[in-house]
C-alpha cells in the first residue's frame, strides 16, 4: 500500500480524532498520546453511544421472545452478523460465529475440529511468531491426542521461512494455524502462499487475524482460508466480542463447542438435536450489546474505508521507522518489508519497563514486555521489547512526541 | 523530571542499575534460587554462602529493569553479615515499604539505603520488579542446603 493513493479530501485525521472522546484526555498533565493500539484500540463515540442506546431502548434476550423488544434486539444482533459477513466477504452469514474474542475463536476450533480429527502422531503447524493464544490451545489438544506441534522458523528480519514450512508439511499435517499479522513484529505474512500449499495436501488453515482486520482489507473468499479469528476490541469495537469465520462445510462437520440454550433445536433427557450453524456454536445468551457495537464499529471503519486507513497507517509507519532509526542505540525488532503500523524496539542498556514508565509521564501509552509471544522473544534473545502501535487516529506529531520521549529516557540513563 | 518519577528513579537507583554491586556467580554458594517474573520475562539468580546461620556472602545475576536490578544490588549490599532471621525480617519490612503498608511517614532507620525504594508504592505495576530479588532470596534460604561438590 503506497502513501500516494490516500485520498486527502476524505482522510481528515483531525476530524477523525474528534470522533474518539478519550483522545482528549490529559495523562500526568500531558495530552494522551495513545500508541498501544495493538493491545486495544480506542472507541469512536458511535460505538459508545450504541452501548447506551442498546441498554436504554433495546435490551431484551434474543432468538426466543415474541415481544417487540426481543424481536428488535434479535434484528440488531443479526444485522451485525451480516455487517461482519460483508466486511470480510464471507459467502454466507451462517459462517460468522460470535465468540468472546480471538482466543476463544481459536480454542473453539482446537476443541471441536482438533478433537475430532487429530490422532496420535498427527501434526499441527504453527510459527515462531505466534501469540500465546495460537500456541497454548494447540498444546492442550495435542497433549490430549498425543499429536505434535511443528513450528515454522523465521529470519532475523522477522519473516517466515517458507522453504522450511514446505518441509514441515506432510501426510501427518492435519491443521495449519498461522498469525496473519504479527502483534510483536508487525510482519504481514504471505498467508496466500501458506494456504495454497496447505490446500495441496488438503489441510485446513486457520488465520489469527486479530492484528490484520483493522489494518488491511480482508477477503476470506479470496484468501481461501478455512477459518479466520479476530477480536472486536482491536477493531474499534467493544471488548468481550470476537468472531470466528469458518467455511460452512467444516462448521457442519464440527461437533458443538459448548452445550446450553440457543445451540439446540430439541432437547429430551435421552438425546439432544443441535441447532443449525452458526447457532450450534453460540450456547447461552451472548454479548448482545457488544455484538451490535461491533457492527457499529464496522460502519465506522467502512465510512472511512479500510484502503484509506491502510494507506494512511503505512505513511505513519514509514515516518515513524525513519524517525526512530535516527536515535542512536535504538534497534527495531522486526524489519520485514511487509509490515503493518507497529514498531517493536529495544534501547541499549535500558529495560523496556523503564522506558514504558518514563514515556507514561510524557502522556505516551506504549506496551512493554513480551507481548504474549515469549518463544519469539527467545528467538531474538531479548526478555522484552517496547512496542509502539499506530492506528487510524494517530499523527506524525505523535511520532515526534514519541521520539522526543525516547531521547529523554536515554538522557536519564546515560 | 516529574517529582513522582524522580522519587521512583532516585540517583542511587540509577547508579546501582548502571553499576550493580555483587553482580557475579558465587561458585561456593550453598543456597541459590532462580526468580522469574512471568509478567515481564525478567529472570534473576541469587547465590548465598551461609555459615553458622550468617550470610557470609551473597550475589546475583540476571536481566531486569532498573528497579529490579537496583533492588537486587542494594539487597546484596544490605544482607551481607546478617543472620537468616534478620534477612527474612528485613524482607517483610521492605515489602511493607514498597506496598505502602508503612504509611506516609514510616520510620526508615532499619531499612537504611533501602529507603530509596519508598517511591515504588506509587507504582503498583512496579512492586513486582522491586521485590523479585527478595522473593528469590527468600526461596533460596528456604530450600535444602546445596551440597557443594569439591570436584
Amino acid at each position: 500500500m503506497k502513501s500516494g493513493i490516500i485520498n486527502k479530501t476524505i482522510y481528515d485525521v483531525d476530524k477523525i480524532r474528534k470522533d474518539f472522546p478519550i483522545l482528549e484526555s490529559m495523562i500526568h498533565g500531558k495530552p494522551l498520546c495513545y500508541l498501544d493500539n495493538a493491545a486495544t484500540t480506542q472507541k469512536p463515540k458511535s460505538v459508545i453511544d450504541s452501548d447506551v442506546n442498546y441498554y436504554t431502548h433495546l435490551n431484551a434476550n434474543i432468538h426466543r421472545g415474541v415481544h417487540f423488544l426481543s424481536e428488535a434486539a434479535t434484528k440488531a444482533y443479526e444485522d451485525a452478523r451480516t455487517k461482519i459477513q460483508k466486511f470480510i466477504n464471507a459467502s454466507s452469514e451462517k459462517e460468522i460465529i460470535f465468540t468472546k474474542g480471538t482466543t476463544e475463536s481459536i480454542n473453539l476450533v482446537a476443541q471441536t475440529l482438533g478433537r475430532s480429527i487429530l490422532k496420535e502422531g498427527d501434526e499441527i503447524i504453527i510459527s515462531t511468531m505466534e501469540h500465546h493464544s495460537n500456541i497454548v490451545p494447540w498444546q492442550l489438544i495435542a497433549s490430549e491426542k498425543k499429536a505434535k506441534i511443528k513450528v515454522i522458523p523465521i529470519t532475523d528480519n522477522g519473516d517466515l521461512i517458507l522453504d522450511e514450512y514446505k518441509k514441515l508439511l506432510s501426510q501427518r499435517t492435519k491443521i495449519v494455524s498461522i498469525v496473519y499479522v504479527s502483534n510483536s513484529l508487525g510482519t504481514i505474512n504471505d498467508v496466500e502462499t501458506i494456504i495454497s500449499l496447505a490446500h495441496e495436501q488438503n489441510v485446513p488453515v486457520l488465520l489469527d487475524a486479530a492484528q490484520a482486520v483493522n489494518h488491511l482489507p480482508v477477503d476470506v473468499q479470496k484468501l481461501d482460508c478455512d477459518f479466520l479469528a479476530f477480536s472486536g476490541h482491536k477493531l474499534y469495537g467493544p471488548t468481550g466480542i470476537g468472531v470466528l469465520y469458518g467455511k460452512s462445510h467444516y462448521l457442519e462437520l464440527m461437533p458443538p463447542y459448548q452445550g446450553g440454550g440457543d445451540m439446540i433445536s430439541k432437547v429430551t433427557f435421552k438425546e439432544t438435536t443441535f441447532n443449525t450453524i452458526p447457532y450450534k456454536f453460540e450456547a447461552g445468551t451472548s454479548n448482545i450489546a457488544g455484538t451490535i457495537g461491533l457492527g457499529v464499529a464496522m460502519d465506522y471503519v467502512n465510512a472511512i474505508g479500510i484502503d484509506n486507513i491502510a494507506a494512511y497507517e503505512h505513511e505513519l509507519l514509514e515516518y515513524a521507522t525513519e524517525e526512530l532509526l535516527k536515535i542512536s542505540g535504538l534497534r527495531i525488532i522486526g524489519q520485514s518489508d511487509h509490515k503493518c503500523s507497529l514498531i517493536s524496539f529495544i534501547l541499549n542498556n535500558i529495560h523496556p519497563h523503564d522506558v514504558g514508565t518514563f514515556l507514561d509521564f510524557e502522556g505516551i501509552a506504549i506496551r512493554t514486555g513480551h507481548h504474549c509471544t515469549q518463544p519469539l522473544m527467545d528467538r531474538f534473545g531479548v526478555p522484552a521489547t517496547s512496542r509502539a502501535s499506530f492506528s487510524l487516529y494517530n499523527t506524525k506529531q505523535e511520532v515526534d512526541i514519541l521520539a522526543a520521549g525516547i531521547k529523554k529516557v536515554i538522557e536519564v540513563f546515560k | 523530571m516529574d517529582s513522582e518519577l524522580r522519587d521512583l528513579y532516585q540517583q542511587v537507583i540509577l547508579d546501582h542499575n548502571k553499576s550493580p554491586r555483587n553482580y557475579k556467580k558465587l561458585e561456593n554458594a550453598n543456597f541459590e534460587a532462580e526468580g522469574y517474573n512471568p509478567l515481564c520475562g525478567d529472570r534473576i539468580d541469587i547465590f548465598l554462602v551461609v555459615e553458622n546461620d550468617i550470610v557470609k556472602d551473597i550475589s546475583f545475576q540476571g536481566s531486569g529493569c532498573a528497579i529490579s536490578k537496583a533492588s537486587a544490588s542494594l539487597m546484596t549490599h544490605m544482607l551481607k553479615g546478617k543472620t537468616k532471621k534478620e534477612a527474612e525480617e528485613l524482607f517483610v519490612k521492605f515489602h511493607d515499604l514498597i506496598t505502602g503498608k508503612l504509611g506516609d511517614n514510616p520510620s526508615l532507620d532499619e531499612l537504611g539505603k533501602l529507603a530509596v525504594f519508598a517511591g515504588v508504592k506509587e507504582f503498583p505495576a512496579r512492586v513486582k520488579c522491586a521485590s523479585l530479588a527478595w522473593h528469590t532470596m527468600h526461596s533460596a534460604l528456604n530450600k535444602e542446603e546445596k551440597i557443594i561438590s569439591t570436584e
